[in-house]
């Protein structure tokens, strides 16, 4: 037995879909991907990989949009105006002008989200292979707030909170609602494989999104 | 300078008074508002913009303070001078020369330090620097009411206009307020993202120009559009242990803000709200610091 279950909630979330990430649009519900991040910031190590087996939406899915300025570019490497160019004694500035460079982008984001992650870990060699050490840990770090980074919800301007689920997991109050096809969604990114995206079809029963139903690799 | 090895929360309020603390593009540069609430929102990069500005002018090109998303108008040099020379060229591998770019950018530059920067290349994606500050949109205490406010020029900008007026030579222009509001910000400050190889090596000396910045921003940043905005307080949480002692929102909400008096009609001063802090309810293991 290798699960955690852990609640997660903010005031908003983007999981930006792939397909419209120039004007941001969230995924009605969380992605494994981005739940698989929140578990890192509390708890991860080489040795182990979280696998998010099912997450619970207990709050109903509403957006919200908002645009901000934002830059249209990244900070380049080499070059000339590079920033290996300046550490070797360059005189050109390496900045980025914001007026020069702004554009405006919306972002149609969730609002008031909470939801419950079931998740196990799996061994990613045959080293550190001890259960209860890495269980407890994630759990001990999950109830006394700890983490090694601020976990957050798609952006890191939408941070989370969290704490563990004592007992059995509440129902969502969307369970109530019809079955609902989520369309395909973004499973995970193989970062082993050249950051090859996986994708998978769940649909929203119950109010619970299973995540532990096949994949397929775009 | 040694990484800093605490993890810290804080909550800072900031108020304004007839003047626009962040317009919305998207609506006309109105004040933004959430539409559920109609409480005002503040964006964490506005906020972002501030600091870096006040970074920028407390610090004039010191060096490891540079700023690297730099706002023109602001910028008194735009040449750095020549950089230390680096062995580089010594370095014969990709990643090596990525990764010595990137410690590189976060000593010099006190926003790729502080709240990160990606620096993508074409071939991989391995030059991003994630920040340990983190902020999240500020929210208004209590919903505002914005208003529109129409201004008058005694001038036209065309000719043009000029005759389609007879020489009367007025434009019409208008500007949107907050009459008074006050705002809560929260934000965190990850030590594992200072520390070690990865870290962006984020001091215990970067922390407190941090907090000077959060107190003294708004006394930089005065425009016709702003009105008056002030810094009104700053409540630091540092937790004794890099992982931090006790939950984010349990710390937050011991900081509360309520109206004085009655609370009947809207507020238009900061003396309108008292701030209390809940420092005997505090989890073991976390230091509050009200810095003002």
């Amino acid at each position: 037995m290798s699960g955690i279950q852990l609640r997660v909630w903010g005031e908003y979330a983007c999981f930006t879909r792939p397909e419209m990430k120039v004007e941001r649009v969230s995924y009605d519900v969380m992605t494994p991907s981005a739940a698989r991040g929140i578990l890192e910031a509390i708890y991860w190590k080489p040795a182990i990989r979280w696998v998010i087996d099912r997450i619970h939406v207990m709050k109903p899915v509403r957006f919200d949009n908002i645009r901000r300025n934002e830059v249209s570019t990244v900070v380049p490497l080499s070059g000339k105006a590079g920033v290996n160019a300046a550490m070797k004694g360059g005189t050109n500035p390496v900045r980025l002008f914001v007026e020069e460079c702004r554009q405006q982008r919306a972002a149609m984001v969730l609002r008031d989200v909470e939801y419950v992650i079931e998740a196990h870990f799996e061994y990613t060699s045959a080293e550190d292979r001890n259960d209860g050490k890495h269980l407890d840990m994630f759990n001990r770090r999950a109830k006394k707030g700890q983490c090694f980074h601020r976990p957050y919800l798609g952006c890191r301007e939408f941070a989370a909170f969290f704490e563990p689920v004592s007992g059995a997991i509440p129902v969502s109050p969307l369970a109530r609602d019809t079955a609902r096809d989520l369309g395909w969604m973004l499973y995970d990114i193989n970062y082993a494989a050249d950051m090859t995206p996986f994708f998978f079809r769940p649909t929203l029963e119950n109010g619970i999104v299973d995540c532990r139903k096949g994949g397929v690799t775009a | 300078m040694t990484a800093l090895s605490n993890r810290y929360e804080f909550v800072y309020l900031f108020d304004v008074e007839n003047g626009n603390p962040n317009g919305d593009p998207d609506a006309g540069n109105t004040p933004r508002i959430d539409p559920e609430t109609g409480h005002g929102l503040v964006t964490d990069v506005c906020l972002k913009r501030k600091i870096r500005n006040y970074v920028d002018i407390a610090k004039s090109g010191a060096e490891g303070y540079n700023i690297y998303v730099a706002e023109k108008g602001v910028l008194s040099l735009t040449r750095q001078p020549a950089y230390d020379t680096e062995e580089v060229k010594n370095l014969k591998k990709k990643e090596d020369k990525v990764a010595a770019a990137r410690q590189w950018m976060c000593r010099n530059f006190f926003d790729v330090r502080t709240f990160g920067a990606v620096m993508s290349t074409t071939l991989n994606n391995c030059g991003q620097v994630r920040g340990p500050v983190q902020l999240t949109f500020a929210k208004s205490i209590e919903p505002i009411i914005p208003s529109e406010v129409a201004i008058t020029r005694m001038a036209v900008e065309t000719e043009k206009e000029a005759k389609a007026q007879d020489g009367d030579n007025r434009t019409m222009g208008r500007k949107h307020i907050v009459p008074y509001a006050l705002y809560r910000a929260e934000g965190f400050i990850s030590a594992h993202l200072a520390d070690g190889d990865k870290g962006t090596g984020f001091s215990d000396k970067d922390v407190e120009l941090l907090w000077q910045a959060l107190a003294n921003m708004f006394d930089h940043d005065h425009s016709a559009a702003r009105g008056k905005m002030s810094a009104r307080g700053l409540i630091v949480f540092k937790h004794r242990d890099a992982l931090g002692n006790a939950p984010a929102h349990k710390l937050f909400d011991a900081v509360s803000v309520s109206r004085t008096g009655d609370g009947s009609g809207p507020a238009r001063a900061f003396g309108d709200y008292a701030v209390a802090v809940d420092e005997a309810g505090l989890p073991d293991g976390v230091d509050v610091d009200v810095k003002f």
